[in-house]
């Protein structure tokens, strides 16, 4: 008789193992394939799987083969106009009567082996080895987060819990115990029955009593419960606090009217890869959004990439709103607080200067990191100029240029990657 | 493994038949576990009736992404892992995604019990295609072909593949998957140079592997070790009668040479060396009797299924499906189609198969001229004898008729390269039967479709370079992936290695060296 298995629900991903070893093996590739992807894309999906391809040629396994030469002597099915003796040209190229493998062979028709990342391997990819700096880890957050863990067991939980196995040990551990007293006592009574009957008849006296004895401590030894309520075991788990880092993560955008379209746009893009890298990457992570032309407002995530507002620009009126909330919110010691500020540049003459005293000042001794990125295809501005001399008061302060939409992530990566220790 | 587009039809409504003594298949194409097992019960009584000998099966439900699995890891059900078979996969899913292809409809292993792969996808009517197809047709073949018999061993190779599985993930743990990757690589690359091709190999057993595999361990470091005992013990003269050739004969499994001969291997190399050449001798009868493999199932698929209808077991609309996938199956487009893609094993085989039947039912007189030993005789046991005692080659050489030449038009191109134009060499008329038939035999032959590359010599005297002589086949070139095999296979030997392409009067026409890179260890 056949066995009919269902197999559906067992062994999904059976190739996961091979999957992996894959990608391991090309991974070299593939990061190319992911950044040559990440930069035609717009805003909106970023954040996909992505199809990547490889040189075949990379790829192959190599084997022993014919080429085409020589000679070669191949029936084929479909005859309809030769006779035994026709020359016929030799076509040319792809497959053709007489081009011997050419046909059946995998290798030869595809340029580059294509296949999906998935999302998840994608993103990974993509923000590999990216970090923030100087990130401060192990500090019991006032937001206690509990991880459970195991600690033995205990006689009292739900039925969920129950140990099976501790659970039956113990039942077996109290029949022996209970049982014990009753059960030597017929093991002798049915020895001192057997010697009895050697020389006395059934219907002695002394033979009905041990019968009615052994009766008795059987009926006993059955009523021992299998198993009990005080056998019962329960798997315990507790709840133990777990140490993370607090972290916050400043986005400063610059909405002003000398940012066009083109400008807004590359911003936009930076900050959403900064937003979904953090996610990703930090588990607990909050992110403060700030927009500013002359006025700086603390903005939701929606507002920060969808609002049009736009204006004239004093960029310190961001710095002053960031150094208040920072002071106001992420004071304590326990905040890593984080910056990252796109512009283009171009302020207002006079408030360059105060941005930079503000920055050096008040702002950098509060912070672990701060970013700026300035958005122009020309000539530094007077902002970038000013805070050229930052970084020789507080080096965790980083800069860097965005020319084209395909320096984003260069950019990116520059600003985030991970630095050795 | 066989593979087989699958076309999906809507589901229909459920009429049932009419209650008769006999069971019959409700016309529904949703499947249930009650059904296949009931049509199951149909399908083993007629394949018993006709004779058919099997293993017992084992029918799995599974998922298409498992059927994927299953296809990536060369349809074995556990295996262990490597880079390429995930790139299998990738390609397999790629392909299933965009609609490229239907999944193969089913998997089956050459495996005691035989597993047949039933994917939840499949309509009713599919699935006891695939039952009758694969658990009764390849089931037999497996159990009755001679090659399958001498060669795979069917109750041991699932725990052969689970040790195999096991011994490797080890090794990863121990050396490293890296190093793991390149040694497999290097084995993958001379996988179809693994294969003894008329020793039988020794039996495969789980318990004795393990039990000897230390044993084997150390005799094989102690057998290299001779080998290279190579000091001049004293000044004796050593050339008296000039050193002695190694290996004596030519070696064909270059798999197993490496295995046994490698000079700086170590022995958990040697078991992984070993591992893919019981592998791969493992499926060498299946490269070999794809068109009666193939034929064979499918012949009896259809004859089964048939005979289901006769017997009212089956209905018309069961019938239509099946006839739909079955005509797909078995569907030779001509030379001239865009389609064309080389001789479809399917068509051919089942071809062959219907036409044996019917020289012995009906035979012409051209038949009994041709064919005087079976004409007129009884199918079925003309049938298995061909099933049990042939390969592709012997089979269309002994089986292949005038009648199925012109049914499939066939004629054959000659193809030199020293002259301008091709030319047809026969066609299907009575002067081109029996060349046809001799040619289309040959191009069955493994022997002539994969070049011929020989352990030729080591230099144990001197640098221990390791020379293979590839025998040119009607003066056929190498591909030019032999570069990268050879560095493989210098990679494996750990000494440098020569290929020496020799015409077949012996003469070297061309020289492949390939510098070993790094030694393992000193």
């Amino acid at each position: 008789m056949a066995h009919l298995i269902d197999r559906r629900l067992q062994g999904k991903n059976k190739s996961a193992g091979n999957r992996e070893r894959f990608l391991r093996r090309y991974k070299g590739q593939i990061k190319d394939a992911v950044t040559r992807a990440i930069k035609g894309r717009s805003i909106k999906d970023v954040e996909k799987g992505e199809k990547v391809s490889i040189p075949v040629k990379d790829i192959g396994e190599p084997t022993f083969g014919h080429a085409h030469g020589g000679v070669w002597e191949v029936v084929r099915p479909g005859n309809k106009e030769y006779q035994k003796g026709d020359q016929i040209q030799r076509p040319k190229g792809g497959q053709g009567s007489g081009k011997g493998k050419a046909g059946n062979s995998e290798e030869i028709t595809e340029d580059d082996f294509v296949f999906e990342l998935t999302r998840e391997e994608f993103m990974n990819y993509f923000f590999e080895d990216l970090e923030l700096p100087n990130l401060i880890k192990t500090q019991l957050t006032s937001i206690t987060e509990f991880k459970h863990q195991r600690a033995g067991y205990t006689i009292s939980g739900t039925p969920t819990n129950i140990h099976v196995l501790r659970s039956m040990r113990s039942a077996i551990g109290r029949r022996i115990a209970v049982g014990a007293k009753s059960r030597k006592r017929l093991r002798a009574a049915e020895a001192e029955l057997e010697e009895l009957l050697k020389n006395a008849f059934e219907d002695d006296h002394r033979v009905l009593t041990l019968r009615k004895e052994i009766q008795h401590l059987r009926a006993k030894l059955n009523g021992i419960p299998f198993l009990d309520p005080i056998d019962l075991r329960y798997s315990n788990r507790v709840k133990v606090p777990k140490p993370t880092s607090q972290a916050v993560m400043f986005c400063v955008m610059d909405v002003s009217g000398s940012m066009d379209q083109a400008k807004k746009d590359a911003a936009k893009r930076f900050f959403i890869l900064l937003y979904l890298f953090l996610e990703r990457a930090y588990e607990k992570i909050q992110v403060v959004f700030i927009r500013h032309h002359t006025q700086a407002t603390e903005v939701d995530e929606d507002e920060f990439f969808n609002s049009r507002e736009s204006g004239g620009t004093v960029v310190s009126s961001a710095l002053h709103l960031l150094h208040k909330i920072i002071a106001e919110r992420y004071s304590s010691s326990d905040w890593n607080v984080y910056v990252a500020q796109a512009s283009d540049g171009d302020n207002w003459d006079n408030d360059s200067i105060t941005c930079r005293e503000l920055l050096i000042n008040k702002i950098m001794p509060m912070v672990q990191y701060y970013a700026y990125v300035e958005i122009t295809d020309g000539e530094p501005q007077n902002l970038w100029h000013e805070y050229t001399q930052i970084p020789d008061h507080h080096p965790h302060f980083a800069m860097q240029k965005i020319e084209s939409p395909s320096d984003i992530y260069p950019v990116f990566r520059e600003l985030f990657k991970k630095q050795p220790k | 493994m066989t593979t087989t587009e699958l076309t999906k039809k809507p589901a229909r409504k459920s009429s049932r038949g009419k209650k008769s003594k006999r069971f019959r298949l409700p016309d529904q194409s949703e499947w249930t576990f009650e059904l296949i097992e009931q049509i199951h019960e149909e399908i083993r009584r007629v394949a018993g009736d006709f004779g058919l000998d099997t293993y017992p099966n084992q029918l799995e439900i599974i998922t298409a992404e498992q059927m994927m699995d299953a296809y990536a890891s060369v349809g074995m059900p556990v295996s262990y892992a490597h880079w390429s078979f995930g790139k299998q996969f990738l390609a397999t899913e790629k392909s299933y995604k965009r609609g490229h292809m239907g999944l193969a409809y089913e998997i089956v292993i050459n495996s005691n019990p035989c597993i047949a792969y039933l994917m939840e996808e499949n309509s009713l009517a599919m699935q006891a295609l695939v039952i009758a197809h694969a658990s009764y047709g390849h089931n037999s073949f497996f159990k009755g072909n001679y090659l399958f018999r001498t060669w795979t061993d069917a109750d041991a190779i699932i725990d052969y593949m689970l040790f195999a599985k096991n011994y490797i993930a080890d090794c990863e743990q121990r050396y490293g998957i890296g190093e793991v990757e390149l040694l497999l690589d290097s084995c993958h690359a001379l996988q179809n140079y693994g294969v003894d091709r008329y020793k039988r190999p020794a039996k495969l057993s789980l318990a004795e592997e393990r039990e000897r595999q230390e044993e084997r361990e150390r005799y094989l470091q102690s057998q290299v070790n001779d080998l290279w005992r190579t000091l001049p013990k004293k000044h004796v003269a050593v050339h008296e009668d000039g050193p002695k050739r190694f290996p004596e004969e030519p070696q064909e499994n270059l798999l197993y040479f490496i295995e046994k001969f490698a000079p700086l291997m170590e022995p958990w190399q040697r078991e992984i060396v070993r591992i893919v050449r019981k592998i791969s001798q493992y499926f060498y009868p299946q490269r070999q009797t794809q068109v009666m493999n193939e034929g064979w199932a499918t012949f009896w698929h259809y004859t089964i299924l048939n005979q289901l209808y006769d017997e009212g077991v089956v209905g018309d609309g069961f019938m239509m499906e099946f006839l739909q996938s079955h005509t797909n199956v078995v569907y030779q487009p001509s030379i001239h189609s865009k389609y064309f893609n080389g001789i479809n094993p399917y068509a051919l085989g089942f071809a062959m198969m219907r036409d044996i039947r019917r020289i012995c039912e009906n035979p012409t007189e051209e038949d009994c001229h041709w064919f005087p030993d079976i004409a007129g005789s009884d199918w079925k046991k003309t049938l298995d004898f061909a099933m049990r005692n042939f390969k592709d080659e012997s089979f269309i050489a002994q089986f292949l008729s005038p009648k199925l030449i012109r049914d499939f038009h066939f004629f054959s191109v000659l193809d030199d390269d020293k002259k301008d134009k091709l030319a047809i060499s026969a066609i299907h008329n009575e002067a081109g039967y029996r060349y046809i038939r001799e040619q289309l035999a040959g191009q069955y032959n493994l022997g002539n479709r994969e070049p011929n590359i020989q352990v030729w010599s080591v230099d144990t005297h001197g640098d221990r370079a390791l020379t293979l002589r590839h025998n040119q086949y009607m003066r056929r070139p190498l591909n030019d992936q032999a570069e990268e095999v050879l560095k493989h296979v210098a990679r494996l030997w750990g000494f440098d290695v020569l290929l020496e392409t020799v015409d077949p009067d012996g003469k070297v026409l061309d020289t492949i060296e390939v510098k070993c890179e790094k030694r393992h260890r000193i």
